[in-house]
């Protein structure tokens, strides 16, 4: 323990907790805030730390008109995307784990070009034919867009989780008498099973939190960010706190979920196994 | 099918062709406001993301004890939405905000700054970059220590042996290893900059206008698909141009390192 080592020890974790208050600090003010007593919010100068715990702003939020009701609309709008995605991102992840097909490449690298495209790209466009078949302002025409917002991810994600699950494995089950369907379904589904669930809460958070194509395909049948964007220039302070710690709250449960999952996400790199 | 959609009904009229549409878009008066906005958002926050996040993921690459519990906290903000963040941050910057009530507490101001108003503008903008800086950072450092742990121990301990340390490593080594890596995080981080919407909202409403924010309100306010198509449009041709460009100037150079 030489005096220099313990000079570097230092400063690391000086670094690292200046981060860590950087990026804790806004978390914490809007917790005060949407727990602070209505009144405080408002004087001047205002302090930071609540004066007692108070639920009068998270109630006023909650009771405000049209916030249950879109709260409603988006656990059903996540849902929906959810199965949708899962569905469909899980088969192809697979596919893309397991099988060498033709035009294998150009499927990953379309996978990621459809990410690139602006969602106002798709939502604009979508809003008219939506019209036209009769989906604008339904929960399932927002959980489609969703849906095609988030596939790309889940794709990504279920490959990766399925390149961990050793085909070894599943040949093993074969040899023993499984067929190629049973294999997947006794040896790599429940060992990817996991992988799988947070693949659905990170899909369930991207819809949660997205706010332009569900502000723009519906009027009636709001999500809750799509409530709240459209109706913030109206809304007084308090409810606009509360909204931003109640929106943030099961995003953040659900991230600290799934957090060995996140470098799935990016690539081939796999931060835990 | 939706891009052929948007590309129809930006152009195409009552009588076939048209580039009235455009010609409606350029000749808002918030027009030129938001193209310059969007642009000096995305200028402006990028480079600062990737200085942040190449310094929290080299930090984290040291792994000593507890490195992963900061690495999930450095990451939280992934889950936050764009609409969130902004309202985080109008906590702060609000008229009444934390930012004005412990200046105010500490003496350096005698009475509240609107941070957030016309005649603020550049405060105003700051107050979007802080927040989208903050917010989404995470991502971009995401990337950068999952290419980080790509790199093979064997690049690294070759360097050692050849007498490269501390910052001399970090600079010859690994920063040239981890360009595929930052290449990536700089072209998502670009695209997605380019589209910020909901933050700008929140935080400074149409004071600083962004082409997103604009395609939404031609949609949602005006009823106007045509004109909310040619913003669309135009964003995207920005987006792919931007994808290009770094390809075309970055790639040649990383096209060795990769594998």
């Amino acid at each position: 323990m030489s005096y220099r080592y313990l000079l570097r020890r230092t400063l690391l974790y000086m670094a690292a907790i200046t981060f860590s208050l950087w990026v804790l600090i806004p978390v914490f003010l809007i917790a005060f805030s949407a727990f602070t007593p209505r009144q405080e919010l408002y004087q001047w100068p205002r302090a930071v730390f609540p004066s007692h715990f108070s639920l009068e702003t998270m109630r006023f939020f909650l009771g405000a008109y049209g916030v249950v009701r879109s709260l409603f609309n988006s656990v059903q709008v996540a849902l929906l995307t959810l199965a949708f995605t899962l569905l469909v991102g899980a088969p192809a992840g697979y596919a893309v784990a397991r099988f060498h097909f033709r035009g294998k490449g150009t499927f990953r690298l379309g996978i990621l070009i459809t990410r690139m495209f602006p969602t106002a790209l798709l939502a604009v466009p979508l809003a008219v034919i939506f019209i036209r078949w009769g989906l604008y302002d339904t929960l399932l025409g927002v959980a489609l867009i969703h849906t095609a917002m988030a596939l790309p991810f889940a794709v990504i994600i279920t490959t990766g989780i399925f390149m961990g699950v050793p085909k070894e494995l599943e040949e093993a089950a074969m040899t023993l008498g499984c067929s190629r369907l049973g294999a997947f379904v006794r040896v790599a589904l429940p060992l990817a099973l996991p992988g799988l669930a947070a693949a659905a809460m990170f899909t369930f958070v991207i819809s949660w939190n997205e706010v332009f194509a569900a502000a723009i395909l519906t009027v009636r049948n709001r999500t809750l960010p799509a409530h709240i964007i459209t109706t913030i220039q109206a809304s007084p302070l308090d409810f606009r706190f509360a909204g931003g710690f109640f929106m943030i709250l099961p995003a953040l449960l659900f991230m600290f979920l799934i957090r060995r999952y996140l470098f799935h996400m990016w690539g081939g790199a796999i931060a835990e196994r | 099918m939706p891009l052929f959609q948007a590309i129809g009904l930006a152009f195409r009229g009552d009588a076939g062709f048209t580039l009235a549409y455009f010609k409606k878009m350029v000749s808002d008066v918030r027009f030129f406001d938001a193209l310059k906005y969007t642009f000096l958002l995305a200028i402006t926050i990028v480079p600062l993301q990737l200085v942040t996040a190449l310094a929290m993921a080299l930090l984290l690459n040291k792994s000593f004890r507890g490195s992963r519990f900061f690495l999930y906290l450095f990451a939280l903000p992934l889950g936050i939405s764009d609409l969130a963040a902004g309202l985080i941050w109008l906590s702060i910057f609000t008229h009444r905000g934390f930012l004005n009530s412990i200046l105010y507490t500490l003496g350096i101001l005698e009475k509240p700054i609107h941070y957030l108003s016309y005649q603020n503008v550049g405060f105003t903008f700051l107050a979007v970059v802080a927040a989208e800086h903050w917010r989404a950072t995470a991502i971009v450092m995401v990337i950068l220590v999952a290419g980080l742990q790509m790199i093979s121990k064997d690049y690294l301990e070759a360097a050692e042996v050849l007498g490269a340390r501390g910052w001399k490593k970090t600079w010859y080594v690994i920063l040239p290893l981890l360009k595929p890596s930052l290449q990536s995080a700089l072209i998502i981080r670009t695209i997605f900059a380019l589209q910020t919407f909901a933050v700008v909202l929140a935080l400074a409403g149409q004071i600083t206008p962004v082409l997103a924010g604009e395609a939404y309100f031609w949609q949602f306010l005006y009823r106007d698909s045509h004109v909310a198509s040619a913003y669309a449009v135009l964003l995207m041709v920005i987006s792919i141009t931007m994808t290009w460009v770094y390809l075309r100037y970055l790639g040649a150079k990383t096209g060795g390192m990769r594998g």
